[in-house]
């Protein structure tokens, strides 16, 4: 018997590393990995949340939010791949132009 | 949590991948402990499969190197990072003090069998289950454009046009 906060404690400091991440990375790429990160944490609240109150709906929720995540990751890379063709930098703060 | 802290660590791109996979498998592993079959080889097969897959070949692509220090990411540091502690350290607190601790989760008490779950997908969430199909095809076109060479989209309208 694991106690339920453990869970949402993991999953809490996985959303705060992802938010540090996000803050701190000065990479798109590594700033696209911590929104990956965040989006982990949530889903095993939800994981947790289903076993604590025995409904499988939790579950198809973290379906969902994996579908969401996985068309946010091939669009987000393929405008990374398309900022980097246009001005040859991953950095964030040489992308300070929306209109080269 | 180890693999977490180290993709934060870590200055290469690649070296935060690899520990991004680490968490995943990790999480799966929970998954499994709490009884969500079903999840967890999701987990396993979309993120640990198809999505780290999309950011190592990203990264090899556009051939990522070390990142740089600039005068916004110091910024960023010395705001967010407080910040952002004290935020975390409220969440344990009230988990920790101000929720009942007996609310325990045995393990592996949920029948998160696919056989459920796919009961429960196609015929309560069915609607929802259609748009994220229709989500991810505009994904996917989406994609496809944006990533493809600017020429390329000018001289396949010139050819249909």
């Amino acid at each position: 018997m694991i106690p339920l906060s453990y869970y949402l404690l993991l999953s809490g400091i996985l959303f705060v590393c992802g938010v540090l991440g996000f803050l701190i990375k000065r990479n798109i790429i590594t700033i696209f990995m911590s929104i990956e990160l965040m989006l982990n944490g949530v889903n095993l609240s939800f994981v947790a949340f289903a076993a604590h109150w025995q409904a499988l709906s939790g579950q198809v929720f973290v379906f969902f939010v994996m579908v969401v995540a996985a068309a946010e990751a091939a669009v987000g890379l393929a405008i990374i791949i398309a900022v980097y063709r246009t001005r040859e930098t991953l950095n964030v703060d040489r992308v300070n132009l929306l209109k080269l | 949590m180890a693999g977490a802290v180290n993709l934060l660590v870590q200055s290469h791109p690649i070296n935060s991948a690899l520990s991004l996979i680490a968490v995943m498998a990790s999480l799966a592993a929970e998954y499994l402990l709490l009884g969500a079959e079903f999840v967890a080889a999701v987990q396993v097969i979309v993120y640990a499969g198809a999505i780290m897959v999309l950011f190592v070949i990203t990264i090899m692509l556009l051939n990522a190197g070390k990142e740089e220090r600039s005068k916004g990411s110091r910024v960023a540091i010395l705001l967010g990072v407080p910040g952002v502690l004290i935020g975390g350290v409220l969440v344990a607190w009230t988990l920790l003090y101000r929720s009942n601790m007996q609310a325990t989760v045995p393990i592996g008490a949920l029948k998160g069998d696919p056989g459920d779950i796919a009961r429960l997908l196609f015929h309560d969430f069915l609607l929802p289950f259609e748009v994220t199909s229709v989500l991810i095809l505009i994904a996917i076109m989406g994609a496809v454009v944006l990533a493809s060479r600017p020429e390329a989209v000018a001289r396949g309208a010139r050819k249909d046009g």
